[in-house]
This record gives C-alpha cells, sequence and structure tokens, in this order.
C-alpha cells in the first residue's frame, strides 16, 4: 500500500531531476514515461487523505483525493503528456527540466489538501513556469517574465496572508469551502482572482504567455489558470458576486481579441474567456453549473492546448506570428490546418466538438437559474468566441492574403501531439458521457437535444456570416503592427511616471530639509571653532559620525520627554 | 563539575584567549580556538538541557550569598542565547583558518583568535551574569575586542568603520552604565533579581525613569535599532568576513536579550511599557527600519553591504515581535532571533568563501558566478530565500509566528506590512541571483572555481541547519516557548 502514498507530484519532480541529467533520446523516453506511469497509478488510487503531518500546530494535508482534485489530476496528466510529447524536440535542458517541475506543481497545487500546502505548489507553479518565458531568451521575454513573476508572486504573498488570517480565525489550515465572510475570505478570493485572470488582474496573462517559447506556452495555457479555476471551485462555489466576474471575464477580451495582430496573444484573451465560463459556472453553483464549470476546464486544456500547439508549429516553422505577416500556409501545411480547425471548432462550441458538450451546461445553468442577462452576455461572448479564435485564427494564419511564405509541417512528435489532442476534441465531443462519469456530481445531463443544437448551430452562423460581410465591405479591423496596452497601462506607463514625479518632489523637499538642517548645524560648528580651531578639523573630518550621535541625542531626548510627560 | 557550568561557559573562553599568545604557529592556534568553541558550545548544551529539564540554574560566584555576590542565572532564555553564541562561533571558527589567510596578514593571526575568543566570552559573559554591573562590564570586554577585530580588516576603510563602531559604541555601553548607576543610586542593588524587588518602590521617580530611558536607549544603540543603525552597516562590509558572519549572527542578538532582559525582569512589563508609550514607539521604529533597510539595501552595490542592512530590517521584525508584547509576540522575537542567527551566518559565510576566491564582494564581480561557484551561490540562495521567509526554511517558521502574533492583538495593518517588507527582501535577493546567473561572466574571469571544502562544509552546515529547523520545529519552538513563558511569568 506504500505506492498510495506516492502523491503525483512527486513521479514529475523526479522526471525533473532525470531530465536535467540525460540527454537526447533517453531523456525523451524518460519525460514521456512519466506522465503515462503517474496516470496509470493515479487511476488506482482511491478517494481520501493519503499523506498526513502535523507542522507547527497545524495538520498538514499534502495528498488529498476527491472527486474535484481527480478531475483535474487527469485532465493535468493529459495535458502534460501531450505538451510533453510536442516538445520532445527542443534541445533546451533548462526548458524541459522547468516545464516538468511546472507540472508537478501543478499537480502538487490540485491535491493539496491544505491552505499551507497550496501556498507551497501556488509559489512554485510562479517560479518553474517563469523560466519557460526566459527560455525563449530575447530582452522582451525577460521583461515580460519579470512582470509576470512580480504579480504571480504577489498573489502568492496575498494568499500566504489570507491563510495566516484564516488559521488565525478558524484554528485550522483544511482547505475546503471558504466563502467570503471576514478578511480571511476575500484575501484568499484575491489571490485565486489574480491567478485566474480576473479583469483588471489579467494582464499578466496576455502580456507574458505570448511572449513564452514555442512549446512553453503549451504548457502555461494548461496549469497556472486551471489550478486557480479548481482552486475557486472548491473555496467558493456559489459566490454570486463570481457570476459576475465571470460574465465580464467572457465578454471584454472579445474586444481587445480582434484587434489583436498577434496570434498566441489573440489566443491568450480567448483562454481569458473561456475561464469567464468557467467562472460563472462556479459562482452559479448548482451540481450542474459545477459540473459544467469543471468539464469545460478540463476540455478547454485540450483544445486550447491544441489551438496554441497549432500557432506554436506556425511560429517554428515561419518565425512569425503576426497575423498581418501570415496567410496562405494551408498550401503547404496542410496537416496542421487541419487540426487547427478541429480545435477552432472545439472552442467554438460546434455540436459534435468538446466544447459544446460543456459550455452548454454552464449556459443552461444561468438560465435555469433566473441570470437572463448574464445568459446573454454569455451569449454574445460565445459568439466572439467563435469571431475571433474560431475564424480570425485560422483564416489569417492559413488562409487569408497569400503571404508567399512556403514552410512544411512540423516535426512529427509536434503533429502527433496535436493529434491526440484532436482526437480527444472530437471524442468529447461525440461520446460525452465518458466525461460526464468522471465529474462531481451526477446530473443526467443530455447536450444533444433540439434546442441546445439548434441555438448553437444557429449562433454559430449567424457570427460567420457577420464575420464574412464585414471582411468582404472592407470593415473588419486589420491587422496592425502594435502593441496594445489595455490596463496594464497603468503600471507599464502611468505607475511609473507617477512615481518619478513623486520621487523627485520627495527628493526636493529631503534635499532642503538637509540644507537648512546641515546649515543650522554648520552655524552651530562655527560658533564652537571660534573657540577651537581643532575642534572644527575634527568634527568636520568625521561628520557622520556627528549625526549618528545626534540621532542618539534625539532618541535619547524623546524617550525623556516621553517619560516625564506620561 | 556539572555545577560548575554556568561559570566555566565564560571562563574557560576568557582564559584560553591569553593561552594563545604561547601558540605561535597559526594553525595551532586556530585548532585551539576551535577546540575551545567546541567546548563552550558543549556546555551551553549541557546548560540547556539542564534547564529545561530541571529550571533555572543559580550560581553563586565564590560563594558569596546573591544581594552581595555576583551570581550567574541560566534561565531557558539565557540557554537558548548561550546555545546560539557558542553554536555560530564554532562553526563560524572552523572556517576561519581558510578564510583569514587571504584577509589578515600571517603575523596577526594570533591575535585575531585572542580578539575572537575575548569576545565570544565577553558575550557570554553578558547572556550569563545576572549582575547589572558585570553586564556592563562583559559589555565593554565583548565591544573592545570586537572593535579591533574589525580594524583588523584588509580594506583601509575598515579602521574608519571600527573607530565610528568605537564612539558609538563607548556612547552606547556609556549610557547603559549611567542607568544602572542611577538604579544603584536608588536601590543600593545591582543584583537583577534584587533590583526587580527593589525597583517598584521608587518606581514613580523621575531618576528612575531617566535610567530607564537611558539604558533603552543605550541598548538599542547597540542593537542598532533604526535610526541609531548607521555605524553598522560599514562596520559589517569592512572588517574580515569571518568577523562579519560572527558578528552578524551574535552581536546584536545579545543587544536584544538586554533589551527583553532589562525591559521584562529587571524593571517589570507594567512599569517598562507604561513609563514609556514602548509598544507604539517600537512598533514604529520596527516598521520603519523594515522599510527603510529594506529598501537600502535594495539600491546597495556591495554585498556586504546589502546584507547589513537587511539585517537593520530583521532587528526590525524582533522588535516589532517585541513591541506586540504578549507571549506569542516574545515567541516569535526569540525564533527570529535563532532563524536570524542562522541565516546571516550561513549568509556572510558563504560571502567568505566568495572573498577568498574573487576577493571582493562588489555586486558587479558576481556575473556568472552561478555556474563557476555553484555551491556558494546555491547556499547564498538558500540563505536568501530563508531571508524572504519561504515555506521549509527557518525564516518562514519565525515570520508565521510574528505574523500570527499580531493578528492575535489585532493589528491587521501590521501583518500586511509586514508581508510588504518580505517583498522588499525578493527584490534585494533576487538582484543578487539575477548578477549570479542570468550574467555572463567577466572577461578574464574563467579561472574561478569552487571554494575550498574548509569554506563549503561549514557553510552547508548552516544552510541545512536552515532548512533543518524550518522542517523540524521542536527544538527552536519548545525553548522560545519556554523562554517567553518564563519571562510573563506563566508556568508553561
Amino acid at each position: 500500500m506504500w505506492m498510495l502514498e506516492i502523491p503525483p507530484f512527486l513521479p514529475f519532480f523526479i522526471g525533473a531531476l532525470l531530465a536535467g541529467f540525460t540527454r537526447g533520446i533517453l531523456r525523451n523516453i524518460i519525460m514521456v514515461s512519466i506522465p503515462v506511469v503517474s496516470a496509470l497509478h493515479l487511476w488506482t488510487v482511491p478517494e481520501g487523505i493519503h499523506l498526513q503531518f502535523a507542522f507547527l500546530d497545524y495538520q498538514l494535508m499534502p495528498y488529498r483525493v476527491d472527486k474535484l482534485s481527480l478531475m483535474f489530476g487527469y485532465v493535468f496528466h493529459i495535458a502534460a503528456f501531450i505538451a510533453i510529447v510536442y516538445s520532445l524536440h527542443v534541445r533546451d535542458t533548462l526548458q524541459q527540466v522547468a516545464a516538468m517541475l511546472y507540472a508537478g506543481s501543478g499537480l502538487g497545487a490540485v491535491f493539496a489538501g491544505d491552505l499551507l500546502t497550496l501556498f507551497v505548489f501556488w509559489e512554485l507553479l510562479a517560479f518553474t513556469s517563469v523560466f519557460l518565458i526566459w527560455a525563449r531568451r530575447t530582452r522582451s521575454s525577460y521583461v515580460a517574465g519579470m512582470r509576470y513573476l512580480i504579480i504571480q508572486v504577489l498573489s502568492g504573498v496575498i494568499l500566504l496572508a489570507g491563510t495566516l488570517f484564516y488559521a488565525a480565525e478558524n484554528g485550522s489550515l483544511e482547505f475546503g469551502h471558504i466563502g467570503l465572510e471576514g478578511i480571511a475570505g476575500w484575501l484568499i478570493f484575491i489571490a485565486f482572482g489574480i491567478k485566474c485572470a480576473f479583469p483588471m488582474a489579467h494582464n499578466w496573462l496576455t502580456d507574458a504567455y505570448p511572449e513564452a517559447t514555442v512549446t512553453g506556452t503549451v504548457f502555461l495555457s494548461a496549469f497556472t489558470t486551471k489550478v486557480a479555476v479548481y482552486a475557486l471551485a472548491r473555496g467558493y462555489p456559489g459566490t454570486e458576486l463570481l457570476v459576475y466576474i465571470g460574465a465580464a471575464m467572457t465578454c471584454f477580451p472579445i474586444f481587445f481579441a480582434v484587434i489583436e495582430n498577434d496570434l498566441r496573444r489573440v489566443l491568450a484573451y480567448s483562454l481569458i474567456n473561456q475561464v469567464g465560463f468557467m467562472v460563472v459556472g462556479i459562482g452559479i453553483g448548482t451540481a450542474l453549473a459545477l459540473n459544467g464549470a469543471i468539464s469545460h476546464a478540463f476540455n478547454d486544456v485540450i483544445f486550447k492546448g491544441l489551438l496554441f500547439m497549432s500557432m506554436g508549429s506556425v511560429l517554428h516553422m515561419t518565425g512569425r506570428i503576426n497575423g498581418s505577416d501570415l496567410g496562405g500556409l494551408y498550401k503547404t501545411m496542410p496537416k496542421t490546418t487541419v487540426l487547427c480547425i478541429v480545435g477552432a471548432a472545439s472552442i467554438s462550441a460546434f455540436p459534435l466538438f468538446s466544447g459544446f458538450v460543456s459550455k452548454s451546461m454552464v449556459m443552461s445553468a444561468a438560465l435555469e437559474n433566473g441570470y437572463d442577462w448574464i445568459w446573454l452576455m454569455l451569449l454574445f461572448a460565445s459568439a466572439g468566441v467563435f469571431h475571433h479564435a474560431g475564424i480570425k485564427i485560422p483564416y489569417f494564419a492559413f488562409f487569408a492574403h497569400d503571404s508567399g511564405l512556403r514552410v512544411s509541417d512540423p516535426p512529427n512528435n509536434m503533429l502527433l501531439a496535436m493529434f491526440i489532442a484532436a482526437v480527444l476534441c472530437i471524442a468529447i465531443g461525440i461520446y460525452p458521457s465518458a466525461l460526464y462519469s468522471l465529474l462531481p456530481y451526477d446530473t443526467g445531463y443530455n447536450p444533444y437535444d433540439a434546442t441546445h443544437v439548434l441555438a448553437q448551430t444557429q449562433l454559430l452562423f449567424f457570427s460567420a456570416l457577420a464575420f464574412v460581410w464585414l471582411n468582404l465591405r472592407g470593415m473588419y479591423p486589420p491587422e496592425l503592427r502594435s502593441t496594445n496596452l489595455d490596463f496594464d497601462w497603468i503600471y507599464r506607463r502611468a505607475f511609473p511616471q507617477a512615481l518619478q514625479k513623486i520621487f523627485a518632489i520627495i527628493e526636493k523637499i529631503d534635499h532642503a530639509f538637509r540644507q537648512t538642517f546641515l546649515a543650522n548645524l554648520n552655524l552651530c560648528l562655527i560658533f564652537l571653532s571660534r573657540r577651537h580651531e581643532g575642534v572644527s578639523i575634527l568634527l568636520s573630518r568625521t561628520y557622520p559620525v556627528g549625526s549618528m550621535v545626534l540621532w542618539v541625542a534625539v532618541i535619547l531626548a524623546a524617550y525623556l520627554f516621553l517619560s516625564f510627560i506620561h | 563539575m556539572l555545577a560548575h557550568l554556568p561559570v566555566l561557559q565564560v571562563i574557560v573562553p576568557l582564559l584560553a584567549a591569553p593561552l594563545c599568545l604561547f601558540l605561535t604557529r597559526s594553525r595551532l592556534v586556530w585548532v585551539f580556538a576551535l577546540a575551545v568553541s567546541a567546548l563552550a558550545f558543549l556546555i551551553s548544551c549541557l546548560l540547556l538541557q539542564q534547564v529545561m529539564s530541571s529550571g533555572t540554574i543559580i550560581y553563586e560566584l565564590g560563594g558569596w550569598e546573591a544581594p552581595w555576590g555576583i551570581e550567574y542565572r541560566i534561565d531557558p532564555l539565557n540557554a537558548l542565547l548561550l546555545l546560539i553564541i557558542t553554536g555560530i562561533s564554532t562553526i563560524v571558527l572552523l572556517a576561519a583558518h581558510t578564510s583569514i589567510q587571504q584577509e589578515i596578514p600571517e603575523e596577526r593571526h594570533t591575535f585575531f583568535y585572542i580578539l575572537y575568543l575575548l569576545s565570544l566570552a565577553g558575550m557570554l559573559g553578558i547572556v550569563a551574569t545576572g549582575d547589572a554591573f558585570n553586564v556592563f562590564v562583559f559589555l565593554e570586554i565583548s565591544s573592545l575586542s570586537g572593535y579591533a577585530l574589525i580594524a583588523l580588516g584588509k580594506d583601509r576603510r575598515a579602521l574608519w568603520a571600527a573607530y565610528q563602531y568605537l564612539i558609538m559604541g563607548t556612547i552606547g555601553a556609556t549610557f547603559i552604565l549611567i542607568g544602572i548607576g542611577l538604579m544603584y543610586q536608588m536601590t543600593g542593588t545591582l543584583n537583577m533579581e534584587d533590583l526587580s524587588k527593589r525597583l517598584p518602590e521608587v518606581e514613580h521617580t523621575r531618576t528612575v525613569f531617566t535610567a530607564y530611558a537611558f539604558i533603552i536607549v543605550g541598548i538599542c544603540l547597540k542593537l542598532a535599532l533604526f535610526p541609531l543603525h548607521l555605524w553598522l552597516p560599514n562596520a559589517y562590509a569592512y572588517a574580515p568576513s569571518i568577523v562579519t558572519a560572527f558578528f552578524a549572527a551574535t552581536a546584536t542578538k545579545v543587544a536584544i536579550y538586554l533589551l527583553i532582559r532589562f525591559t521584562f525582569s529587571v524593571f517589570g512589563l507594567t512599569f517598562s511599557f507604561t513609563a514609556l508609550p514602548l509598544q507604539i514607539l517600537f512598533l514604529t521604529l520596527g516598521l520603519l527600519g523594515i522599510f527603510a533597510a529594506s529598501t537600502a539595501a535594495i539600491y546597495q552595490k556591495n554585498v556586504k553591504h546589502l546584507f547589513a542592512y537587511s539585517s537593520i530590517a530583521q532587528i526590525g521584525y524582533m522588535i516589532v515581535g517585541f513591541s506586540v508584547s504578549t507571549t506569542t509576540g516574545l515567541m516569535a522575537t526569540l525564533l527570529h532571533l535563532f532563524n536570524h542567527a542562522l541565516m546571516k551566518s550561513a549568509l556572510f559565510l558563504a560571502l567568505a568563501a566568495v572573498v577568498y576566491r574573487i576577493g571582493s564582494v562588489q555586486l558587479s564581480q558576481f556575473h556568472g558566478l552561478g555556474r563557476q561557484m555553484p555551491f556558494t551561490m546555491a547556499a547564498i540562495v538558500i540563505g536568501g530565500l530563508s531571508l524572504i521567509g519561504v515555506p521549509l526554511t527557518v525564516g518562514f517558521v519565525s515570520k508565521w509566528y510574528l505574523i500570527m502574533a499580531v493578528i492575535e492583538n489585532g493589528w491587521w495593518p501590521v501583518a500586511v506590512l509586514i508581508l510588504l517588507g518580505s517583498l522588499l527582501a525578493v527584490v534585494y535577493v533576487w538582484r543578487l541571483v539575477e548578477a549570479a546567473y542570468f550574467k555572463p561572466p567577466l572577461p578574464g574571469r574563467d579561472t574561478i572555481k569552487e571554494a575550498p571544502l574548509s569554506l563549503l562544509i561549514p557553510v552547508w552546515i548552516l544552510v541545512i541547519a536552515n532548512i533543518y529547523f524550518g522542517i523540524d520545529t521542536r527544538l527552536s519552538v519548545q525553548v522560545t516557548q519556554a523562554a517567553s513563558m518564563s519571562l510573563f511569568g506563566v508556568s508553561p
């Protein structure tokens, strides 16, 4: 039974260690076998707490298995496997080690049964993933990675603060339902929110993901935000605020995605949009909605990974990723084109593709619980997704105007990884009950009834019509080379400028203050030195000592004064 | 023999110091000093064990009874401090022989060890004694030898830094002496236990207020409380690396001990915290210290300066814990005292290894060291993580208790500020990591090798201690809990 006590992050961390010391084919074998072995092991593990020990005055549970964490555990294994296959051609040891550690940290986080363990893996997620961004080794990726790291670490620190308050309030660190009561609840909520890319806190995602390496982005898209979704689903199901936050998340990225030129950044925006659906589901909090949120997270990991992989292939083969520089690639990259379209169809929730079977659950739940306006927003968001992720991505990359690029399909391992993802997308779409059987709640939901299929198909066709019409009339926003700053403007432009000004003022005041002080002091010294020339030279030479002594005198005087007036 | 342990703790290094003069060869003196320090460590372990099992030990010097003669009192607090001082001193001495060969001329090696042992004896004396005037005597012994040790530094500025420290230290000691004198005037006794009984009778007089204020300011100067910290950065930066490692881990800790002893035991909690608005004063100064010193650390170009400022910030944390004035708060202070000694000695000893190889601790010289000296730099990184307060290191444990103490008191904004302070630590540690791991090595530096084992082993003993006590907190938590309970007069 000792096997039970191996938490899933351990094989990955061992794998990272091995990957650091091996090269070539041996490393590839190790890296591919780790998620397979670990997944098989996980399959045999029953629910329950398998590891716990005491730390300080608390009970820590680094390995707790229940249906919710299992669901995320499975999909993380699948994602890790696909992404590892996709990155088999990479020779960069740093990237491979960081990727293994990152996947392991994600798994550690979803199986963490207490807040302290969660915090450890929360920070590990940040520290390991940033190397996938830096591994691109460009100036802009370094800077973006730094910004990413700061925000992620900040989220961790807030989580720790919340944990401390939680421990003080409840005397326990168990990670269960938290809710928005008290300061602890809010702090932890904010920490989760930052990692979940809530509006205003989302910029790290769209800023950093497109700067990562080709393979790095595939890993990144799978873990960080999904861990946050998991954490929200565990700690805050049924929190009404989440419904509105989630609805905002589904809608606002659409506008940015439409004008964005970097196709991987378009996908980053659509990632926020998809996470929005999950957040709405968690906010509604009924069995159906939670099922929807979780299964959508499951599917999103796969189809978003597929889309990032296909765009990564384009970047890998052509060295370009801006929509304005690409086009006409379908002639020489037919396989990638087809696989990308499968991903696009899934994210747009075409019937028979995976997105459909999970997204419709969230939307049905919204209607059932009387969130009509939210339902409309989600509907708009669905149309928007189809627009920027379903049509724009494949259209500008593989069709549109011919860019004259003639590159072949990517290496076989990349194609294989995309193929596996595409098969999963279609399989789940056609046979959703396999996915449903893994869900925490049994709701007997059937996505393939007439209303769902009809409504979704209508929506998709009208939205496609709009795209075609706008494009023909030349009204579609052209793809321009530009840096689109949205909320990051605040901290990338406004903050530094304001800070510079404030510092300038403070320095002036400080300078003036010190000048007057020094002048006064000098007067005293001159007064003294009239009597003793020697004293003056000694004092001025060792001025710092003088100022220290002055401080001593000030403090002593203050203490005496305070104790006497008392 | 066992009954004489309290006095042996002080006497052994004190007598061993002049004996060094007879052993002229550097290596021989080193082995002797190391043996003496190790013996002192053994004694402190025995003392701690004895105190934890059978309570406070009282030892009367020369058989004279307490208020007339000098007595040594060892309670859990003293025992903890003795353990820290002797433990760190022994591990640091382990590295001394190799390190000082590069930094101190051969003919002064003997003097170095003599001063080192004297300083050690002085610190142990301050902690062990139960007599207020005796404290002053040992304070002067440890300080005077300390000034000379700092002046041994290779950099010419060491002399200047030592001179500054001399002036400030003397002022501090004088203030403490004035305070002790005033107390003597009012009560006619110098024994701490006796003082604590007699002071309440006269506690409303201005003389006692003044005595308290002088003692507190004197101690604050010694422990480098912001804004009385100005002497510290240069003294640490220009001293020989070994001296820095030893002092950073012990000297300010002894001052904190004095602060606690005088506030809690001699003057008593109620007097101390009502004579002055001490709580708000220390809270403000502690927080200011955390932020001012951490910010200053970020801008330092010399890594020793950087960690020196970080020490001042860490003292700020201890003072914040002290200002909470609950058992948990005091426990956090003591835990941080223990943990900070481990962190800083590990960091400064690792810097000694860097100095041994490249002869400089300028940040610009650290470029590429991550590859060239992997074990030394890994030690610095782990020490840095501990400084930030990352889980699985000792830094986490003490920050945890500190924040718990603050929250128990309902000071939520303070808890947030403490966490923000840790973020500043991330920034200055990161600057080091960036230089060492992300910058290419400087030209002409391809031949730099890893530090010798004689330096790496002590460094890694401390690093492993940093991790071990971060996971297994039984020893540190038990002892500090016992100490803070006994100070508050609560039976554990």
